[in-house]
Order: C-alpha cells, then sequence, then structure tokens
C-alpha cells in the first residue's frame, strides 16, 4: 500500500505487445516517476474484468506528475493527475 | 431499409432478450436506465455548484464525497461511478480529460459534448493544456495560477467546482445555477457575469 506524498515509478510495462490486455494506465505515465496524492478505493481490476474473467479489487490512487516529467516544455509548475492502480506502481 | 431492420437493432433486441432471460436485467430496469441518463444534464451539476457556493457546509460535504452531495441535491446515482469534485482556489484551476476514452461525469452533466471524445482535446489536454484553452475556448489561466489537468483514467468520474464569479453578491442559488456552464465544470471555461 501506499500513503499520501509516497514517491513512486509507474511501471516501464507494456502488456499490449504480449497479446489482448485492457489496460487503465495511459501511455505517457509510463516509466516516469510521480507522487501519491491520495488513495481513492478498491476497484475490480479491470484487466481482468475487460475480459469477463474473477476480477479481484485492487487499490486506486491519485498520482500527481510533474509536467515537465513527461514532456520537456516549459510548463511552469503545472501537474496532471491521474488515477493509476497500485500494481502499475514501484518504489523509486 | 427500416431503422428497425438494421443489424444492429436485431443484436440489441436479442442482448435485451437475453438479459431479460437470464435474470440479469428486466425490461423495465433498462427502460428506467434509459430515462435516468436521458434526463441527467448539466443544470444538475450547476445545481451543486450553487449551493456550494453559498453554502460553506454543503461545499465541504462535496468535497469530501461527491456522490452523496449529489444524492443530497435529488440527482439519482445509484449504480454510477463514484464522483469527485475538484475545487478550483485563487492558486490552482483544474481541467478534465479521459484519455483512454471518454470517462464524464453524465450522472450531473449528462452526455458529453461532442469535442470531449476527440483525439484532438485528449491529445492537447495533457500536453498544452494552456494553449488549448486560450486557442479553442479564449480561457487564459494566468501564468501565477497552476494548471492541474486531471485524467479520469478509472473508476472515478470529476468535475470542478469553479471560483464564484465577481459580480454575485446576494445572488440566489437558482441565479447562480443560470450562469455555470457544462464547460466550467469541465475546466475549459470560467463562470462569467455575462
Amino acid at each position: 500500500m501506499f500513503g499520501p506524498g509516497d514517491d513512486v515509478l509507474v511501471k516501464n510495462d507494456w502488456p499490449e505487445r504480449r497479446g489482448p490486455a485492457h489496460i487503465r494506465t495511459p501511455y505517457y505515465v509510463r516509466g516516469v516517476r510521480g507522487k501519491v496524492v491520495r488513495h481513492l478505493g478498491d476497484f475490480p481490476n479491470p484487466e481482468d474484468l475487460a475480459f469477463g474473467r474473477p476480477a479481484d479489487a485492487r487499490p486506486l490512487y491519485h498520482v500527481a506528475f510533474d509536467r515537465h516529467a513527461i514532456w520537456q516544455e516549459p510548463a511552469g509548475d503545472d501537474e496532471l493527475l491521474v488515477e493509476i492502480f497500485g500494481h502499475w506502481l514501484e518504489r523509486p | 431499409m427500416s431503422i428497425l431492420d438494421t443489424e444492429s437493432e436485431r443484436l440489441l433486441a436479442a442482448v435485451r432478450d437475453l438479459l431479460a432471460q437470464k435474470g440479469i436485467a428486466s425490461a423495465t430496469e433498462i427502460a428506467d436506465r434509459i430515462a435516468v441518463t436521458d434526463a441527467a444534464n448539466p443544470g444538475q451539476g450547476a445545481r451543486m455548484v450553487a449551493k456550494a457556493w453559498v453554502d460553506p457546509a454543503y461545499r465541504a460535504r462535496m468535497l469530501q464525497d461527491g456522490t452523496k452531495a449529489a444524492e443530497e441535491v435529488g440527482i439519482p446515482m445509484r449504480g454510477m461511478p463514484p464522483l469527485g469534485v475538484l475545487e478550483d482556489t485563487a492558486d490552482q484551476h483544474n481541467l478534465v480529460v479521459c484519455t483512454l476514452c471518454s470517462c464524464y461525469p453524465r450522472a450531473v452533466l449528462g452526455y458529453p459534448p461532442f469535442w470531449y471524445k476527440s483525439s484532438a482535446y485528449r491529445a492537447r489536454a495533457v500536453r498544452d493544456p494552456r494553449g488549448l484553452l486560450a486557442s479553442e475556448w479564449k480561457t487564459v489561466i494566468p501564468a501565477t495560477v497552476k494548471l492541474r489537468v486531471v485524467d479520469s483514467t478509472a473508476d472515478y468520474r470529476w468535475m470542478v467546482l469553479p471560483l464564484r464569479p465577481a459580480g454575485t453578491d446576494g445572488w440566489t442559488e437558482a441565479q447562480l445555477a443560470g450562469i455555470v456552464r457544462e464547460g466550467d465544470m469541465i475546466g475549459v471555461t470560467i463562470p462569467a457575469v455575462r
């Protein structure tokens, strides 16, 4: 489990390359560092749900990303806030 | 050929029959859900925003739990994804997008505007949000205000609670609700007295 303020790294994984997949983690944050804002709740894993498989509840987090970390363009301190499942997050 | 003879209509009828036969959803339940979906419109979210502007206790409850706050003003939320509310402040502006598809707080805003699902909006909202808002909506976010883009990627749905505009002192809730537009609750526009 992660808590508010934890530094996290989104897994640089590409299940789409290995076969049919339904992934809710956007491409642009894979392999990018962010910070957990809060735990939003636990929800059935969409990666199983989409294929009609039994889906266990997984923690879902709101993770903030500095826009500089994703695109090297001037953006002040603008940020992106993205919902990401716990199994996509690692400790950097 | 009549529209009732199309493949998609026959497929829909078959799925409805199967749902009823298997006891998953009756024709009445499906009709009820269609009625609730069709009735949802931006006026519902606007009522929540207006109430939050005049009632600090409601505002606090709305930021804590959008679903409960919607139910409190009579908006049906049963079976809907949880609703989160993003608070604009003098220092921070929120913009909602779903880069993966079209996640949208339909229970409180109704069907999304056509551009919300466009590839252009989805791509530009995360890559160049300030440029997008300025060029398409003439919404200029001051450099001193942080822009937070909320990508609605999973199980929550998000709406923006915008700042109450100047020039509305003493207004009633109904008057205030009347100036809150769909775009204000997505974050592409800012409420204004016109």
